[in-house]
């Protein structure tokens, strides 16, 4: 195999090493080189100026709302997500009732159903249910103040996204209905791939459903878990996250800075109020907290690997 | 997931093969009563997620066909007749034709080059040894946990400078870019799992690398290709961030941006139901084709998760 290889291999990564060199890493190179710079992006003169950008983030109280923010998204839509994903998941294929005579452990009646409808939302843009859930939870006219007064709660009319204290838990309400059954099928695979006997020795040990769950279940997903885990906190870091605030929320980011997130401070700093290297410094401050985010689960989650 | 095979502990032997032979003795009772109750409220709480995850979806559907005065009035209310006009005023007027072909034009040209430059250079990475090789493949795998924002600045000059801001043949090369780590990542564990014995026959034989990729190893990734392909699809589909930043020429516009667009400019002409028909009219070919290809599409989307 070693005729013509060296031609083959650089015939082979010329265009899509080069195409990726020049659109993903070098612009992040660049990024991080322009933070230290004063450029405004309107016209191509600037200087150095040294750590002048990362002075001001650090007494800039929109910084530290968004980081403040962007932070909660990390934190708790993994957990909120996952934890509902691995119940909706456990449910359908371990919920089953037992027939006589039948395998000890099997799905709902319909889990196949369950299935396909909970993966609705993910294959739809996040721009397009962000569109969707802020006519939904439009005050006077819109979806879910209209149940409400249905089943006779007139006097709770939530102003929703225009109410600074309930917006940001508005957004993060509508991510955790797009990406659970997102989870909820990646958990359904990996259950199955747990050998029943497991499910059947605990059950005749006299294991609870509950106990099954958190001693065979959970251990044996632990990996698809965190990986599902880290994926989760990149994309609500990222570009999920840009997608809901800047298309649901006032302003965008608010009523009030309620709801602005990093990635959407750096899209306004750069696209907007054209101060592109101060954009960078905050896309430098998201690079690093999206970092520590994914070594820190990797190493909290770190256990013994349980081979099956 | 590991499948290192290991002995099943003792008690189940004989307790698995009596289950499935006889009506089993050990304590039916406590566990039957445990799982019916179980059965009820399982079934329960996965029904209110169903009903919570389409009502918002029918919601949709119907609101767009009525018309605005019933909009704002009775948001729960059927529509009174069917008003195809919205479709029609949506299509045309507010340009969702448009907006319709330049995905189709952006996302075809992306996807079939993504497919293309991701499955050569993963095929290289995964089967020679070359100096270099570990670093390149860590720098394709690298740009799947950055955020993308930080590199969308600089972007924005890279791609101006070069011409191609706010033309459809730039956003396509922007989007494979931006697909490339995940795909290469993806489809050089495939290429790995193929066996090489095939490939060194054909060598044998005389068919150059080149050869040999197209005619003998492509055919046998396609199931990987398949996988990553509607992976790929549903992501440049969807697209938000990237056009936004990269493409604001309104003729240009992709079906996303075009929505939100429009859904801005509603706020002034007033014209909801129309948006509604837009909404419901880029939702509807996604979800069908959801539907019918509803195996591939849950495999394409887990498969690089659960590696």
């Amino acid at each position: 195999m070693q005729h013509g290889k060296y031609r083959f291999i650089v015939g082979f990564l010329a265009v899509p090493l080069g195409l990726y060199a020049l659109f993903v890493v070098w612009p992040f190179i660049q990024s991080i080189y322009y933070s230290f710079t004063d450029w405004t992006g309107l016209s191509p003169e600037f200087k150095m100026v040294g750590l002048d950008n990362y002075q001001r983030m650090l007494h800039d109280d929109i910084f530290w709302k968004s980081l403040q923010h962007s932070l909660l998204f990390a934190l708790v839509l993994p957990v909120v997500t996952i934890s509902l994903a691995l119940f909706f998941a456990f449910m359908i294929n371990v919920g089953g009732r037992r027939r006589r005579g039948g395998p000890a452990i099997r799905g709902v009646r319909g889990s196949s159903f369950y299935k396909i409808v909970y993966f609705f939302p993910q294959v739809l843009s996040i721009a397009i249910v962000a569109l969707l859930f802020q006519f939904a939870y439009n005050p006077d006219s819109g979806a879910v103040n209209s149940i409400l007064r249905g089943i006779g709660l007139d006097h709770v009319q939530p102003l929703w996204l225009g109410d600074p204290s309930l917006a940001l838990w508005c957004v993060m309400a509508v991510l955790v209905w797009s990406t659970v059954g997102f989870f909820v099928v990646l958990f359904s695979a990996g259950m199955a791939s747990i050998p029943a006997e497991l499910y059947e020795a605990a059950l005749i040990d006299g294991a609870s459903r509950f106990t099954t769950f958190f001693r065979i279940t959970l251990p044996l997903l632990w990996d698809t878990v965190q990986s599902g885990w880290v994926y989760m906190g990149i994309l609500a870091l990222g570009a999920e996250s840009f997608a809901v605030v800047q298309i649901m929320t006032t302003g965008p980011g608010g009523p009030d800075y309620s709801t602005t997130v990093l990635v959407l401070y750096v899209y306004q700093k750069a696209f907007r109020d054209g101060q592109a290297a101060y954009a960078t410094t905050i896309g430098v401050a998201l690079l690093v907290v999206t970092l520590a985010f994914a070594a820190i689960v990797m190493r909290l989650g770190r256990r013994e690997r349980l081979e099956f | 997931m590991k499948t290192t095979e290991t002995p099943a502990p003792p008690p189940a032997e004989p307790g698995a093969s009596v289950s499935k032979t006889r009506a089993p003795a050990p304590g039916p009772a406590p566990h039957k009563r445990e799982g019916g109750v179980l059965n009820v409220f399982s079934h329960g709480v996965l029904i209110i997620w169903a009903i919570m995850v389409v009502m918002p979806l029918l919601w949709a559907v119907m609101t767009s066909f009525k018309n605005d005065s019933s909009i704002f009035g009775s948001p729960w209310a059927l529509p009174d007749r069917l008003h195809f006009e919205n479709w029609a005023r949506a299509w045309t007027d507010a340009n969702m034709s448009g907006y319709f072909l330049n995905t189709v034009l952006v996302v075809g040209g992306s996807l079939v080059g993504t497919l293309v430059l991701g499955s050569m250079a993963a095929y290289v990475l995964a089967r020679f040894d070359f100096p270099g090789n570990r670093f390149i493949y860590y720098l394709f795998i690298g740009g799947m946990s950055f955020p993308i924002m930080l590199a969308l600045v600089p972007l924005f000059y890279v791609v101006n400078n070069m011409g191609l801001l706010n033309t459809i043949h730039g956003l396509i090369l922007v989007y494979i870019a931006y697909s490339l780590p995940f795909t290469v990542f993806f489809l050089t564990a495939f290429f790995r799992t193929l066996p090489t014995s095939v490939a060194e026959a054909a060598f044998v034989d005389g068919a150059s690398h080149t050869r040999t990729f197209f005619q003998i190893m492509l055919p046998m990734a396609k199931p990987g290709l398949i996988s990553v392909g509607i992976f790929n699809f549903l992501g440049q589909w969807n697209q938000y961030m990237l056009p936004t930043v990269l493409n604001t020429d309104p003729d240009k516009k992709v079906l996303t941006q075009g929505l939100v667009q429009l859904a801005v400019s509603q706020g002034y002409k007033g014209d909801w139901s129309g948006l509604f028909a837009g909404l419901v009219m880029a939702m509807l070919p996604v979800l069908g084709a959801y539907i019918v290809f509803q195996r591939q599409v849950v495999q394409g989307l887990t498969a690089g998760a659960l590696k």
